[in-house]
């Protein structure tokens, strides 16, 4: 056991966990008043939900004993076995590990709920968690962090870009389409309500993602510094990139636009941040803020209410990083890793790709049957009366704001 | 007596409320209100969508006054609100059937 790896490790796993109220804050600024408290829910919630999930059977399913390449066993139900010793093949505790993973399942599906704000019933979104962490987020974890079929394939996702990423902007789409729009979409502007707080959430964003991707070295050395690093320059070439979009295509340079590409920059790089150099991030941070700043404005033209964002910064932003891992990746970062294209190995883009695809169709199908079976038993959205009253009112009986 | 209702820019309140000291004006009331007059507002575009800002931040300021009163106000309000630009305000005048000052119970004129 190293003390040093130990310790960082421990307070990555803090770090990732604040990105969680961090994520609420930046939804909440972005909703309507009336409904900033039932968005901030949703990933509130999750703290507690998807944590006890995790220890119960979710972490056991994710990186248990390998099932035929697909699924986890479930010896590490309730944590059996989870405890002090060292896990194998690394130098911290098991446990550690278990709850560095933790944080991750719990920012993941609250990373979704941005598309379904301002209209989802809260019983039905407890029960969508449940079944999506279980159905999806353990497998796909499992695929490619838990010894699974696309790890054995070579396909490298270094701190999520298809496991969280990728993962919930598929799903995102997904129940975009499946719940509806909001009513009103497309008829009035939907203008954020407070966007001093989205901007407070991306600083927690931002400040959590350090943990995020150099604790997904699970040391603290020269790799983990790396991803640091790479994942603080895609931040800002992101933030970068997206502001002089907006400002050339005659919008004005917004603080959203900088938000948002600060966290497109940052969701790219998760996946390339233990393999690719800090010339790199530049150019893959600087991509994802002008092709998400691109995918949040077609959403208009392709008609569906992702209220947050999600589908067109993480989903898009998820496929841009994990192909260019295929494309920026060197052994010279991390030995452990590969090379890219762009190092005289074109197979790891293929490899890739086959991850991006996977998770793409599992996850599509298996939230889509997920939902319409939710709708079917017990409906998704809201009524008409409690959308227009806010969902604070409705489901929580509570008012953000009384002054 | 009548009730002079006046709509302005906000950034303009502190001038309008020296100018009605200056005309010997007691006492108001004022509100923060939106709202828009015949050229409704102006169209933005925010993430890619153009959309109409038509209710536009304003300052209401309500206050009752004895009615040889009235033209001066009206005057001073002009002068001090005008900016020139599209937005300025409206200024309203109705007439007034009682007043009552609660501390004392004066009426009317006297409880102006």
């Amino acid at each position: 056991m190293n003390g040093a790896d130990t310790a960082f490790v421990m307070i990555c796993s803090a770090l990732v966990l604040v990105m969680t109220p961090g994520l609420a804050i930046f939804y909440g600024g972005l909703t309507h008043s009336k409904n900033v408290l039932s968005t901030m829910m949703h990933s509130f919630f999750l703290m507690g939900l998807a944590s006890v999930i995790w220890l119960v059977y979710g972490y056991s399913l994710s990186f248990g004993p390998d099932v035929g390449g697909v699924i986890g066993n479930l010896s590490y139900f309730m944590g059996n076995g989870v405890g002090a010793a060292v896990k194998e093949g690394l130098t911290i505790p098991h446990s550690v590990f278990m709850m560095f993973q933790a944080m991750f399942v719990i920012i993941t599906p609250a990373l979704i709920s941005g598309a379904f704000a301002e209209r989802m019933k809260f019983s039905s979104f407890v029960v969508f968690m449940v079944a999506w962490i279980t159905l999806v987020y353990a497998p796909v974890c499992h695929w490619v962090w838990g010894d699974g079929w696309l790890a054995k394939i070579g396909c490298l996702d270094f701190a999520g870009g298809l496991v969280v990423h990728l993962n919930c902007g598929v799903a995102a789409l997904v129940s975009a389409l499946v719940v509806g729009k909001r009513k009103g979409y497309g008829a009035r502007a939907f203008i954020p309500h407070n966007l001093t707080l989205t901007l407070l959430g991306v600083g927690l964003l931002w400040f959590g993602w350090f943990g995020f991707n150099a604790g997904s070295r699970l040391a603290a050395d020269g790799v983990a510094a790396n991803a640091f690093m790479v994942t603080h320059m895609a931040a800002a070439m992101g933030a970068l990139t997206w502001v002089f979009a907006e400002w050339i295509l005659r919008e004005k340079p917004t603080t959203l636009g900088l938000a948002s590409g600060a966290v497109a920059g940052l969701g790219s790089i998760t996946p390339a941040s233990g393999y690719v150099g800090p010339g790199a991030a530049l150019i893959i941070g600087g991509v994802a803020g002008v092709i998400c700043y691109m995918a949040v404005l077609s959403k208009e033209r392709l008609g569906y209410d992702d209220s947050l964002d999600v589908v067109g910064i993480h989903g898009v932003g998820g496929v841009w990083g994990t192909l260019a891992t295929g494309l920026f990746a060197s052994k010279l970062i991390n030995d452990s890793g590969n090379d890219g294209l762009f190092y005289g190995n074109p197979s790891l883009l293929w490899t890739q790709f086959i991850g991006v695809a996977a998770t793409i169709a599992y996850c599509l199908i298996v939230t889509l049957v997920i939902l319409y079976i939710i709708k079917a038993v017990m409906g998704l959205r809201v009524t008409e009366e409690e959308e227009n009253a806010g969902v604070d009112t409705s489901a929580h009986g509570e008012v953000g704001y009384n002054f | 007596m009548k009730k002079i209702e006046v709509i302005i820019k906000p950034f303009k309140l502190d001038d309008v409320k020296e100018a009605l000291g200056s005309v010997g004006v007691q006492g108001m009331t004022v509100t923060e209100v939106k709202g828009f007059g015949r050229q409704k507002g102006h169209k933005e575009i925010y993430r890619g969508a153009e959309y109409l800002v038509d209710f536009l931040p304003k300052i209401k300021i309500e206050m009752v006054v004895r009615t040889e009163l009235v033209d001066q106000v009206i005057e001073k309000v002009i002068s001090a609100a005008r900016t020139g630009s599209i937005g300025d305000g409206k200024i309203f005048v109705m007439p007034v059937e009682t007043v009552v000052r609660i501390r004392t119970g004066e009426r009317d004129e006297d409880a102006l």
